[in-house]
């Protein structure tokens, strides 16, 4: 409701707003990290190889939530995204099975498939009007099925020479983690210096004033659930060249669809749309990873962990969502 | 001037929902009995519902938080955590069953007061606030029973989900979980239709701010709707102990079922439309097509693809009606 206000306001606003959000956010995150890495004398951690390490555990996450930002920026959601990943690293083994010549087709293949998959999302949403949850869930499911139900025992795997996206690099810096900025980037660029990215806040802030000033709302909504498809293929991608073999669960297993959402929740970004950006997301990103490292140095087991991991995704929203006079639902 | 006869026209819902969840259920149902005639007989009809319960009164708990506005993801998290926590604080001992229900309903109050107060106080939308809860939940369940089933549920609590009363006048059979199911269904339907809080679940739902300025308590509605919803979580994890025992995962993935179930029948996520019935056969519904699906032989995988074409189509045509009718 008091979006509305904001919406008003130039794009600009609402990163210069969502910034200190990202950066307190970082400090914060890289903080923690550090601090835990001294008081369990895992000094290792602070090295080049260290930072990568932490760098590179946001790889998948990060590809993932940018895309989520772009959903929900709009106002949408994307619940699929998992059940896509698994789907991409599926087909990416299969297609491959080990041949070089094969990288590029299969590419193009798992992009094609996350093309189609974005265009029936946001079909879905934006021109049959059905809620961006259900639908999105209800692709996850058809998706997560016919994965399930036919490549339970896959074989197959990824050409060698593809998992130098995950273990290759250049200067010491993975080209996993090089790809992540660079998409990141991008997505900053589009969504704060272009066209496209101001109609979208316009689209998410007010789709009714967005329509009324001549934005084709439909189009924008369509257009930011294939970007997330896009980038949870990348993700898929990604994760089938570090596993060598994608499974019909590594999405799914990965909660990726709820996690995407909460970090990009976490950076800022307001689920009603309109208002966020991937400086917050990625700031989200690098808190859950810093947490999940810090965790392993303290060796906490996993089922505590995912207490801590539960309230903090809790408390990190709270702290800014408090502020808010309006209701949320 | 007055603007009573304005809020009629926006009623008609409640007779909707029920007609389109109503038809969806029958039509399954019917096509059961083709392939199976004997479901027909009240006997297999009650040992439906008795499976049936669990999803149901999970679905009636979600509409109330669904009629606010909300979502709770944490339900299924809930379940896990009652039939954990029954089976080790029972022990196999049949004299602490009666207690140890007693703190299972605290602990799930415990946790709908949680959701409620983060919700309502914090800001923190619920599709969040629930998530964190559900991991949070499933956390402490596993960390409490270290991650595999222990401890041992004795017959008298098992009965709930198990026990079948034979040769009980005019219907043959009735299971005591239908017994617990109908109680759960008929003060949900109350306190919904019975009370107050209907109305104002239904208006926090349309506009929380609208329903504010109206002066209904806008927190206390919300928090009601959390508590209300774990309530039946915990209702859901007793008869499922009771059912098949005790898992680590037995409420895994009922929470999108139960929301999926509401939708189906007909209530409007964000708030503001659905009743009761829209829970019921929204539920009934969802498990009558699991039930044909295996009837048919169909992969447990792809029972999920179906699920989500049904969820689409369901939630399609009730937008593509509700268009024709404005």
């Amino acid at each position: 409701m008091s979006s509305n206000a904001i919406s008003m306001e130039p794009a600009s606003f609402n990163h210069r707003k969502g910034l200190p959000i990202a950066a307190v956010l970082a400090i914060l995150s890289a903080g923690f990290f550090v601090v835990i890495a001294l008081a369990t004398g895992e000094s290792a951690q602070l090295s080049l190889q260290g930072i990568v390490g932490l760098l590179q555990r946001m790889v998948a996450l990060g590809l993932v939530a940018i895309g989520q930002t772009f959903v929900i920026l709009v106002g949408s959601i994307d619940l699929s995204v998992a059940a896509l990943i698994s789907a991409v690293a599926v087909l990416a083994s299969l297609l491959m099975q080990g041949d070089p010549a094969m990288i590029l087709p299969a590419i193009i293949a798992c992009l094609g498939l996350c093309l189609a998959v974005g265009l029936v999302n946001g079909a879905l949403v934006a021109y049959g009007g059905i809620n961006p949850l259900i639908a999105t869930l209800g692709t996850g499911l058809i998706i997560q099925g016919v994965l399930a139900a036919s490549f339970a025992d896959l074989q197959g795997a990824v050409a060698r020479q593809f998992q130098v996206l995950a273990y290759g690099g250049m200067l010491g810096i993975p080209y996993s983690v090089l790809l992540l900025a660079l998409l990141a980037l991008a997505a900053a660029f589009i969504l704060n210096k272009t066209l496209f990215g101001a109609r979208i806040y316009a689209v998410g802030g007010n789709p009714d004033g967005a329509r009324l000033a001549g934005i084709h709302t439909e189009r924008l909504v369509l257009a930011a659930h294939v970007i997330a498809s896009l980038f949870a293929g990348a993700a898929g991608l990604y994760l089938a060249a570090r596993l060598q073999s994608g499974t019909p669960w590594i999405g799914r297993d990965g909660i990726y669809d709820l996690e995407s959402i909460a970090v990009t929740v976490i950076g800022g970004t307001i689920l009603a749309g309109g208002k966020g950006g991937v400086a917050g997301t990625l700031a989200g990103v690098l808190l859950f990873a810093s947490l999940d490292a810090s965790f392993n140095m303290l060796g906490i087991d996993a089922f505590l962990k995912q207490v801590l991991r539960g309230g903090i995704v809790i408390a990190a929203v709270a702290i800014h969502a408090v502020r808010y006079k309006g209701h949320v639902a | 001037m007055t603007p009573i006869p304005q809020v009629a026209p926006l009623r008609p819902s409640p007779k909707l929902a029920l007609n389109a969840g109503l038809v969806i259920f029958v039509v399954l149902y019917a096509a059961i009995a083709v392939v199976q005639p004997n479901y027909l007989e009240p006997g297999l009809f009650m040992n439906f519902l008795r499976r049936a319960a669990p999803l149901l009164i999970l679905a009636c708990g979600q509409l109330y938080v669904i009629l606010t506005g909300g979502f709770d993801l944490s339900v299924g998290a809930v379940a896990t955590l009652a039939v954990l926590a029954a089976s080790i604080l029972i022990n196999g001992d049949p004299d602490a069953t009666w207690a140890v229900l007693g703190t299972l309903y605290l602990m799930g109050i415990a946790v709908g007061l949680v959701n409620g107060l983060v919700v309502a106080f914090l800001k923190v939308p619920s599709i969040i606030a629930t998530l964190g809860t559900m991991l949070l939940v499933n956390g402490l369940a596993l960390a409490w029973s270290g991650g595999a089933a222990r401890g041992d549920l004795p017959e008298n609590f098992r009965n709930f989900g198990r026990l079948v009363w034979r040769d009980v006048w005019l219907i043959g059979s009735l299971p005591l979980a239908v017994v617990v199911l109908c109680g759960f269904v008929a003060i949900a339907w109350w306190g919904l239709n019975g009370t107050v809080y209907g109305k104002r679940a239904l208006a926090v739902g349309d506009n929380p701010r609208a329903a504010e300025l109206a002066g209904t308590p806008v927190a206390a509605t919300r928090i009601i709707a959390f508590v209300v919803s774990s309530i039946s979580a915990v209702t859901t994890g007793i008869l499922l102990g009771g059912f098949s025992g005790v898992s680590v995962n037995a409420g895994e993935g009922l929470e999108l079922q139960a929301i999926a179930a509401c939708v189906v029948g007909g209530a409007q996520l964000l708030g503001g439309r659905g009743s009761i019935w829209s829970a019921v056969f929204g539920a009934l519904s969802l498990f009558a097509l699991f039930t044909l699906l295996n009837l048919m032989g169909l992969p447990q995988a792809l029972r999920d693809s179906i699920q989500g074409a049904i969820l689409i189509v369901a939630v399609g045509a009730t937008m593509w009606r509700n268009r024709r009718r404005i």
